[in-house]
């Protein structure tokens, strides 16, 4: 009955991951570096509305760095990536801690929160859009409720139109920053907090000095993901704002596109992915770094 | 042995039969609205009743952009479709890659040289070679006014800016949104190049936007331009950023706005909404551009595909665009004019008959000249660089001052 010897047996079980993963792992390689190494070429390249594989040097990048508009998208990716970054993990934690008091409808309430995220960026733009219109949204209606003064107008102020587009990203994003928040909570040993209620620990010191210490994976990846979330989000703005009004709302990702994509500059569009990629890098280089220093110990 | 025979030769007659049913085109492009839809399905019919299969390719989107976007993917992959829909300096781009057919022989034989204006011409050709077929004209330096609004403000049709200033006064007492505009980009940049044109006239509109003249684009008639921008920009709601053109449109229609800037594109959701040229609406040339033509022209560009069926497919789907017959058909629907200028204007409306009449009179006297805005003017860097100035200074972020110096710096350094 038995033909396969035990030994082929074993050498199959060797060969079989590495069998199963092997066309991931090329489509990987290509689709992700292979692709990272192609706009690395482009962004050195003479390229315009195609590919033309000519050596141009840093070229491209000299004319990126000349460009306003460039300075204009780093300048509001700073005000979006911090606000989001920040604002989401405040309220994460703060909607974490509150539903974690063992409130009786919490299972209704957490996906309640935690809906947002099944939203698209694209979904979440355009009822935003609606909403903050002054001509049919909030103000609109709080000037037909009789307060004839109210003005909330931000979406068509060049000035202000970056804070609607966090505005928007942040009410998304929230929620499921509070379900990693919520989880790492449930993780924590319930013994070690009855102890220091035990020593007479404030609820509040519990939080402060325990609690929020212990979280420290979940802040990181809070971290990780909405700082690579804030570097591409394309489609919230483009739904949103559409870079508009004039371009004050044009982050690095539209500038991307804009450039590769309708103005021909191709080779300038690939030097800002390349800028970007290096600013994603930035973040999860230390990360990874930490990580797997750790595992080893 | 017989049985091998009979089979291959069965196998040939099928393979021929398909073959034959295989002469069709694959075109791509972005007419996937309602009007433009109905304008294409002309086109298809007439070349099903010549054989020739259609297989479409759209993708939508407005401008074109995704349109392209998905052309490059195509061609990078070395498999282009049989036609193209492209405006403009895209041609060009595309017809330095050398990538594009050759119409020569069926331009000669339908004397397309003698009805199509120079002006067009100079995107349908490259180095002396037909390359495309265009389809319609479409002029954006019109003015759409709303005739109720127009009547209670006692005026004529404006014909300068001062004339257009004194009339959105008048609709700003009616209290109704003096000029609908939509903030985009290219809606700014569509309003901007006829109040440069209106300005400055048609040397001026050359000299500063076709020539990218350094002088022109930073001097005192374009501070002139920069102005009445600023004082156009008081006219318009309060939420017109990001707004579409045919909201804007739907704008005037309803009576909620006087007027607006708008390409002839406008026209078919004025019918659309059974709104009639001359007792509902108003079609004018922008004040103060009479007799001058912005024009964009939207062609079936060809491309080289080095097989001689899908040649013939392709020569017979060019020939079928120039028929006047379908110039007439299409653009009845579509809203723009015919790309030649020999043909009757009968099934046309007012604004058509209009647009027609102005054209021939522009191409004669050398005042028809590209659209900027709408990629006829420079090559999409230039034109995205003169956007970025004047949607920043339309939406207050800089200056007049700055716009004028950041003018031609923005335009040099995208050449």
């Amino acid at each position: 009955m038995a033909t396969t010897s035990p030994g082929m047996l074993r050498r199959l079980q060797d060969w079989l991951p590495r069998l199963v993963l092997a066309p991931s792992f090329a489509l990987v390689l290509i689709f992700v570096y292979g692709f990272i190494v192609w706009t690395a070429v482009l962004s050195m390249s003479t390229s315009r509305i195609l590919p033309v594989y000519k050596w141009a040097g840093f070229d491209a990048y000299e004319r990126l760095f000349a460009q306003p508009n460039w300075w204009m998208a780093l300048k509001n990716l700073a005000i979006f990536g911090s606000l989001y970054i920040i604002i989401c993990i405040a309220l994460g934690l703060l909607l974490a801690i509150l539903l974690d008091q063992r409130i009786r409808i919490e299972g209704v309430l957490r996906p309640i929160y935690l809906y947002p995220m099944a939203l698209s960026f694209v979904v979440t733009g355009t009822a935003w859009k609606w909403f903050l219109n002054p001509g049919m949204g909030f103000q609109n209606t709080v000037r037909g409720w009789g307060w004839e003064g109210f003005t909330f107008d931000w979406l068509v102020r060049p000035d202000m139109a970056i804070y609607t587009v966090a505005i928007a990203g942040i009410w998304q994003a929230s929620g499921f920053v509070m379900a990693m928040f919520l989880a790492g909570l449930r993780g924590i040993d319930s013994e070690m907090l009855k102890a220091a209620t035990v020593d007479g620990a404030s609820t509040f010191t519990i939080y402060r000095r325990i609690v929020i210490p212990l979280l420290r994976p979940a802040f990181l990846s809070a971290v990780i993901v909405l700082a690579h979330m804030a570097i591409k989000s394309y489609d919230l703005v483009i739904a949103l704002t559409g870079g508009g009004p004039g371009n004050a709302t044009e982050l690095p990702s539209t500038f991307m596109y804009s450039y590769t994509f309708t103005r021909s500059q191709m080779a300038v569009g690939s030097a800002s992915a390349m800028i970007m990629l290096m600013g994603i890098a930035a973040i999860m280089v230390p990360y990874l770094y930490s990580e797997l220093r750790e595992e080893k110990r | 042995m017989r049985r091998i025979l009979m089979a291959s030769a069965a196998i040939s007659v099928l393979a021929s039969a398909t073959a034959r049913a295989e002469e069709s085109v694959e075109v791509l492009h972005w007419w996937t609205a309602g009007g433009e839809a109905a304008a294409l399905n002309v086109l298809k019919e007439d070349l099903a009743s010549k054989g020739v299969g259609w297989s479409d390719m759209p993708v939508a989107g407005g401008s074109g952009v995704q349109a392209m976007t998905a052309l490059r993917a195509r061609v990078t992959a070395g498999d282009p479709p049989t036609a193209v829909q492209m405006l403009g300096f895209d041609i060009r781009d595309w017809a330095e890659m050398g990538v594009l057919g050759n119409l020569d022989d069926l331009a000669a034989e339908q004397g397309w040289a003698e009805v199509i204006p120079e002006a067009i011409q100079a995107f349908s050709k490259y180095d002396d070679h037909w390359i495309a077929a265009p389809v319609n004209v479409h002029s954006t330096n019109w003015l759409w006014i709303n005739k109720a609004a127009l009547d209670a403000a006692g005026a004529e049709p404006p014909e300068d800016m001062d004339g257009l200033f004194a009339m959105l006064d008048a609709f700003n007492e009616q209290g109704i949104t003096p000029l609908a505009h939509g903030g985009q980009p290219w809606q700014d940049g569509t309003l901007w190049e006829s109040v440069v044109l209106s300005r400055g006239g048609m040397d001026f509109y050359r000299q500063a936007v076709l020539d990218a003249d350094a002088d022109a684009l930073g001097g005192d008639t374009m501070r002139q331009v920069f102005d009445d921008m600023s004082k156009l920009r008081e006219y318009f709601d309060g939420s017109f950023s990001g707004r579409d053109w045919n909201l804007a449109s739907a704008m005037v229609i309803e009576g909620q706005a006087g007027a607006q800037q708008m390409g002839d594109w406008a026209k078919g959701e004025f019918l659309s909404a059974d709104q009639v040229p001359g007792e509902d609406f108003v079609c004018i040339r922008f004040p103060g551009t009479q007799g001058s033509i912005l024009f964009n022209s939207d062609q079936f560009v060809m491309f080289d595909l080095g097989d001689d069926e899908k040649r013939s497919a392709q020569l017979k789907m060019a020939a079928a665009v120039e028929d006047p017959a379908f110039q007439v058909a299409f653009n009845t629907v579509k809203g723009s004019v015919p790309a030649r200028t020999d043909v009757p204007d009968t099934d046309f409306d007012d604004c058509g008959k209009k647009g027609m009449a102005d054209l021939v009179e522009a191409a004669a006297g050398g005042t028809l000249a590209g659209s900027l805005a709408h990629g006829h003017g420079q090559p999409s860097a230039v034109k995205e660089a003169v956007f970025d100035v004047v949607t920043q200074h339309l939406n207050g972020q800089i200056t007049t001052d700055e716009a004028l110096t950041r003018l031609p710096q923005a335009v040099a350094a995208a050449q």
